[in-house]
């Protein structure tokens, strides 16, 4: 369990010594949020009816984003191969990894949320279920795009390539987590999304570390 | 299976195996397209337009078994280390990810005359769309590798994921459009399917099973004579 926290507190300094990254992802964000209305019109009651799903979608392109420092760097210096020797089992590494990662942009995501909520009119209600929903269903995000990262280390093209895998089974948290919102304005309880959201990430946290390892194995091989 | 892990065993069957599964295959488009065309009767209601559906019902079932079939094949190259998983999974996605197009094609001809519109989001359509993005996620990421025996497994590593995950997004995007789409979409429950149709529609889903097995064998024997010259001229430098 040492290991484990070390390695996540070890990815979390390097985020907290080079910054840039996770305010670019935020940048992104903001930037790919606040498009919309000006592409759709500036109507509040269409920026109010997009708004979740909108939000939502720039969550998931932002942590496509950030997926190729998750392992491309520590396989460039060699750690990657001592992670894969290293007493901590090679799928908790992994974990750690994800956690890292979901603690550096994932987490600040959410937290920036109810800001962007408020650009697109969002009630107070519809703000709170929905910064619920990204907490619940980002790190899901996170441990399939760790797994999409793992699977693409040292392909040709690599960045565009994680987005065709991850992006196609990201599908039931982007439906989950817009549907908790959704169902708020459709004056349907909330539960049942964010129940089923909770049920994905549990699903992907029991499968994931595997693949992921699986994939790390290969890429030092 | 184990007795055609051998790449040259297999060729030694699919050498003999092959010509009658392209035979079979043959016979079956014709007798299979002619009960199609001309036996079955036009439906009642959507006229002679229902015949798309000989085309389209088989596509969508062999597609779907595809993945599954590139997900056991997966299974054996990842536990068994099977050399001939790899070629044959190599082989199957593109076939499996044509017979995805071929449905999401023909139903959005069928879906214009009858429903008014080229695509709907509708679940089982937005499913199908889904699978046929991992079929082309498989294909992407298994060509993407300087080394072939890297893009394999991650390939394959992808293939199992994407069946486990397949359930839920189905689930999901069903589970979504009852919460979205009240019925808007005019749905397909004429009367129970007499014979007259279900028979060509059998013959027609066995025709593009064997169509499958054929492609993917002939497409294996490629990817074998392909690594075969890989090597070569590896060795020839």
């Amino acid at each position: 369990m040492t290991r484990f926290r070390h390695l996540v507190a070890r990815d979390l300094l390097m985020v907290w010594r080079r910054p840039g990254d996770v305010l670019l992802v935020l940048a992104f964000f903001l930037l790919a949020a606040s498009l919309f209305p000006l592409g759709v019109g500036p109507e509040p009651q269409v920026l109010q009816r997009i708004g979740p799903g909108v939000l939502w979608v720039a969550a998931l392109f932002a942590a496509m984003l950030s997926l190729d420092r998750l392992f491309a760097e520590d396989l460039a210096d060699g750690s990657l191969e001592h992670l894969a020797l290293a007493p901590l089992p090679l799928e908790l590494a992994a974990l750690a990894k994800c956690l890292a990662h979901w603690l550096s942009g994932g987490l600040p995501l959410t937290l920036m949320s109810p800001a962007l909520g408020l650009l697109f009119g969002l009630d107070a209600s519809q703000i709170a279920v929905l910064a619920i929903s990204l907490l619940i269903g980002t790190p899901s995000l996170s441990l399939l795009g760790g797994l999409g990262a793992a699977l693409t280390l040292g392909a040709r093209r690599g960045g565009a390539l994680t987005a065709l895998l991850v992006l196609p089974l990201a599908v039931p948290v982007l439906i989950f987590g817009v549907g908790a919102v959704e169902a708020l304005a459709g004056g349907a309880g909330t539960t049942n999304s964010l129940v089923l959201l909770a049920a994905f990430f549990l699903v992907a946290l029991a499968s994931t570390p595997w693949a992921m390892a699986a994939a790390l194995r290969q890429a030092v091989e | 299976m184990h007795a055609l892990a051998n790449p040259a065993r297999f060729q030694r069957f699919s050498a003999r195996a092959l010509p009658w599964c392209a035979g079979v295959t043959a016979i079956l488009l014709l007798v299979g397209l002619y009960m199609a065309f001309f036996v079955a009767p036009p439906d009642y209601q959507q006229k002679e337009t229902v015949r798309i559906m000989f085309v389209h019902v088989p596509a969508a079932w062999w597609s779907m078994a595809g993945y599954a079939f590139l997900a056991a094949l997966g299974a054996a190259l990842l536990v068994w280390k099977h050399p001939l998983a790899a070629l044959m999974a190599r082989a199957a996605a593109p076939v499996g990810a044509a017979y995805a197009a071929t449905c999401l094609i023909t139903g959005s001809f069928w879906g214009r005359p009858m429903w008014g519109t080229w695509w709907v989001w509708d679940a089982r359509l937005t499913s199908m769309l889904v699978l046929f993005f991992l079929f082309l996620g498989h294909i992407a990421l298994s060509r993407a590798f300087d080394s072939p025996e890297r893009g394999d497994r991650a390939a394959a590593i992808l293939a199992l994921i994407g069946v486990i995950n397949l359930p839920i997004i189905k689930f999901s995007v069903d589970w979504w459009n009852t919460l979205h789409q009240p019925a808007s979409v005019v749905k397909l429950d004429g009367p129970a399917i007499h014979s007259s149709i279900l028979v060509p529609l059998l013959v027609m889903a066995v025709a593009f099973l064997m169509l499958f097995i054929t492609l993917v064998m002939m497409r294996t024997e490629t990817e074998i004579g392909r690594r075969r010259l890989e090597m070569a001229a590896l060795a020839a430098e």
